[in-house]
């Protein structure tokens, strides 16, 4: 029964309950001030000080984009920016959270390219090509993406070096709501990505060759077979099955056992 | 100087002081006894959450009547229904289309555009924004036999195997016979996967594989399949309309018993609205956010599990739900890293764990469920856990141990992604160790469905995490992106042909919600609470005690 008592007091889920003597900071909710525990991340201090989110809350663990925040400490005129769900509260932050901003993105056609990928690209966002390389966009980056650095590079049509360069990007949109040339840097990205995958990055042969295996409907003989097998035979299988060695080469390693590849 | 508080960092003293005997050990190959068979079965029956009979009891209403549930999954099925249903106009539909998806993660989108393909108008209900999904935060990867050495065969035998054979076989088979078409389907979408310069995929082992069968893209896989479906959904929104901030909040029967439609509720202006369908995917994800006897989670904000209620309540049957996966090791320091996974690897790699006084309590490399209710005992029975500035508590991850055994360097090298996620709130854990408990990770069970995402009740599909049977008791690493994608896709073609075909079209109905509300009458359940709860209630004590409702 102590136990389950001990088991109450404690923090359960995500709600916080601050222990006793916790110190106590002020931090300002579009302006308002709340007192809130330090150490909690402004997502959780948001909730701490009484609010319900609807918008502006997603995966809650940095990878969704769903919490971009802009703040400023009082006293200081430099704008900050974070994840609502990343970003530790401090004393005397003020905090306006940025759940959703209008983005440029025209439609298109993956399979059906204008031309070669990089005209493709000016034809969709030509405002691309109005970078005026202030590099607001990269101090605003949540997830410290050089997001001038890949605008430039798509510029040049280096799409290989703007995939890879925007990878990281959780699509949050800090980057557009910023940027003086109104480019929406995120959702062009987006469309390099895609482009870069399906055309730039070299094809799996290996898997075109499974796949048509595969519709040959080659391995659906072979999982009947395991599926009418009895439990037992199929445990004896799965115990004596042999292991691919951690470091053995794709493609050329091959098991002792041919018969079911 | 560490991100952790003076209380803690005198803690980690003890921990210390332990090190050297324990690394000195380790070296000569020495390590904490594992738990006999028996033990383990101890273990696992008095502290596992899925095994403590307490927390747990039996569902009193509906198609699995006598089914033993987690009680806060219980009581969220024998709950009433959000809508007054006769202040719901029927007659009038909002809203018509050939395919209504409930949920907008993988599963969702995946379903969405295949039924689009085949020449469908599809709508979209979504609780969150698009893609907002337990499937973004998928990091390590996407199984697939692509390789020459390996096949849907020896996949099938992973998958049955690691889920204790309890798996549905027809699930298993079809999940791995199509797996190498959603990687190439994926590929052909233009998604980067990690790939050798010759174009060939790169491929990793992950828990209870025996080919290499990882497909991955960098350490957020999950997220990389995500925007790249929703991006290709949003180039076909001529066939494909999305309604974020609306999820379903109960489905809609014609008078025959086929599914019809659902009920929305827009969260923002608290409007309702009536969607007529012929055919409806149910692909609403798991119940993490449930916090199942107050565990921490791995889950997205929005996994409340609204589909399990909505379609239990029409008739839908329910498969493993009582099971579920609990991480043995996820992050509950510092806050903002609470729930974090904090990969097998780390103990893998030789870091051990300890109890308040520095002490080693178990093996590190039990079975994730064993290895949980290890943790747990410590923490509620032995009473040696660590408690946290914010009221949790749990045992030392010893990572500094892995530069000790290994050479300097080796975890920033073999663990980049933790290390910067802990460098930033200045824990080098390298040098410090991690705190961490068990963190509630995944639905193993859900709807039931066959083979081809059916549910049993006509016109209603379901996919993904709310859906079970795929992986019996236990999933595998990258088994869940790939169920999402299969099933998904195979409810989106199913979906397609019964809505062309079936005879629809009838008077729409909420008939069953109505009775089901009665049946928990019946039952003598008393103060029923109201579900789905469509999102997770972190208000703290201090704020509700004063708010006027």
């Amino acid at each position: 029964m102590a136990e389950e008592k001990k088991l109450k007091t404690l923090a359960t889920g995500d709600k916080t309950i601050p222990p006793e003597g916790a110190k106590m900071i002020p931090i300002y909710i579009m302006g308002r001030e709340y007192m809130v525990p330090e150490t909690l991340t402004i997502m959780k201090a948001v909730e701490y000080a009484g609010y319900s989110y609807v918008r502006g809350c997603g995966c809650r663990g940095g990878i969704c984009g769903a919490c971009g925040t802009f703040y400023r400490y009082i006293g200081d005129y430099r704008l900050r920016s974070g994840l609502a769900c990343q970003t530790v509260a401090e004393p005397n932050m003020i905090i306006m959270q940025l759940p959703f901003f209008p983005a440029n993105r025209p439609g298109y056609d993956l399979e059906k390219m204008h031309g070669a990928p990089h005209e493709e690209l000016r034809r969709l966002y030509p405002e691309v090509f109005k970078c005026v390389g202030c590099g607001t966009c990269t101090r605003t980056c949540p997830m410290d993406i050089d997001v001038m650095d890949y605008i430039a590079l798509m510029k040049r049509g280096d799409l290989k070096g703007a995939a890879i360069k925007s990878f990281d990007c959780v699509m949050c949109g800090l980057c557009a709501s910023r940027c003086p040339a109104q480019i929406s840097q995120f959702t062009a990205a987006m469309f390099v990505r895609r482009v870069y995958g399906k055309y730039i990055l070299p094809k799996a042969a290996h898997v075109k060759k499974r796949v048509a295996e595969v519709r040959s409907g080659k391995y659906e003989k072979m999982l009947e077979e395991l599926m009418s097998m009895k439990q037992e035979d199929v445990k004896k299988l799965y115990v004596e099955r042999e292991r691919e060695p951690d470091l053995a080469e794709s493609g050329k390693w091959m098991p002792k056992e041919t018969k079911n590849l | 100087m560490s991100g952790y508080t003076t209380v803690l960092a005198e803690l980690i003293k003890k921990a210390e002081a332990t090190r050297p005997a324990r690394v000195e050990k380790a070296r000569k190959g020495e390590h904490f006894p594992a738990l006999t068979m028996e033990q383990r079965q101890q273990w696992l029956k008095k502290y596992h959450p899925d095994y403590k009979s307490d927390g747990r009891r039996k569902l009193l209403v509906g198609p699995n009547k006598g089914m033993e549930l987690p009680e806060e999954v219980a009581s969220l099925i024998e709950s009433r229904s959000r809508l007054n249903t006769r202040a719901v106009d029927l007659k009038k539909a909002d809203y018509e289309t050939d395919l209504l998806v409930i949920g907008a993660g993988g599963a969702g989108t995946a379903a969405a555009l295949v039924a689009q393909e085949l020449g469908l108008k599809v709508l979209v209900s979504t609780k969150l924004r698009h893609g907002d999904s337990n499937t973004v935060m998928a990091e390590g990867g996407i199984q697939g036999a692509t390789q020459e050495g390996d096949s849907p065969y020896f996949h099938y035998l992973d998958v049955i195997g690691g889920g204790h054979f309890s798996n549905a076989p027809a699930l298993a088979a079809a999940l791995t016979n199509d797996a190498p078409l959603i990687i190439n389907w994926l590929e052909d979408l233009g998604m980067m996967f990690d790939k050798d310069p010759s174009g060939r995929m790169k491929v990793r082992h992950g828990g209870g594989t025996c080919r290499k069968r990882m497909h991955s893209s960098g350490d957020m896989t999950g997220a990389e399949i995500m925007r790249v479906l929703r991006d290709e959904a949003r180039n076909r929104d001529n066939d494909i309309k999305m309604l974020e901030f609306s999820p379903a909040v109960e489905l809609i029967l014609d008078s025959t018993g086929k599914a019809a439609g659902a009920v929305l509720y827009n969260l923002e202006t608290k409007e309702y609205y009536v969607v007529r369908a012929k055919a409806v995917v149910v692909a609403t994800g798991g119940f993490g956010r449930l916090h199942i006897q107050g565990f921490p989670t791995t889950n997205h904000y929005g996994a409340t599990a609204d589909g399990i209620v909505m379609a239990y309540r029409a008739g839908a049957r329910l498969k493993d739900l009582d099971s579920t996966q609990y991480h043995p090791t996820g992050a509950i320091f510092p806050e903002q890293n609470v729930g974090l996974l904090i990969t097998e690897k780390v103990r893998g790699l030789g870091a051990q764990l300890l109890n308040v006084d520095g002490e080693q309590f178990c093996f590190p490399l039990e079975p994730r469920d064993v290895e949980s209710a290890c943790v747990i005992r410590e923490c509620l029975d032995i009473g040696k856990g660590i408690v946290t500035p914010t009221g949790r508590f749990g045992v030392w991850l010893d990572s500094p141990m892995i530069d000790l055994l290994h050479g300097e360097g080796t975890v920033r090298k073999e663990l980049p992604a933790k290390y910067i996620q802990f460098k930033r709130y200045d824990i080098d854990i390298s040098k410090v160790p991690m705190l961490i408990y068990p963190t509630l990770h995944y639905q193993n069970g859900g709807i039931q469905i066959d083979e081809w995402s059916r549910t049993g009740i006509d016109g209603l599909f379901s996919a993904g995490e709310v859906a079970g049977g795929v992986h019996g008791r236990n999933r595998l690493m990258g088994n869940s992106l790939l169920d999402v994608l299969v099933f998904g896709r195979r409810a989106g073609l199913k979906a397609a042909e019964y809505a062309k075909s079936a005879k629809t079209g009838g008077t729409l109905s909420l008939k069953h919600v109505e009775d089901f509300n009665k049946e928990i009458e019946g039952a003598g359940i008393r103060n029923a609470g109201v579900s789905p709860i469509l999102l997770p209630d972190y208000a703290p004590d201090h704020v509700k005690a004063r708010q006027i409702v």
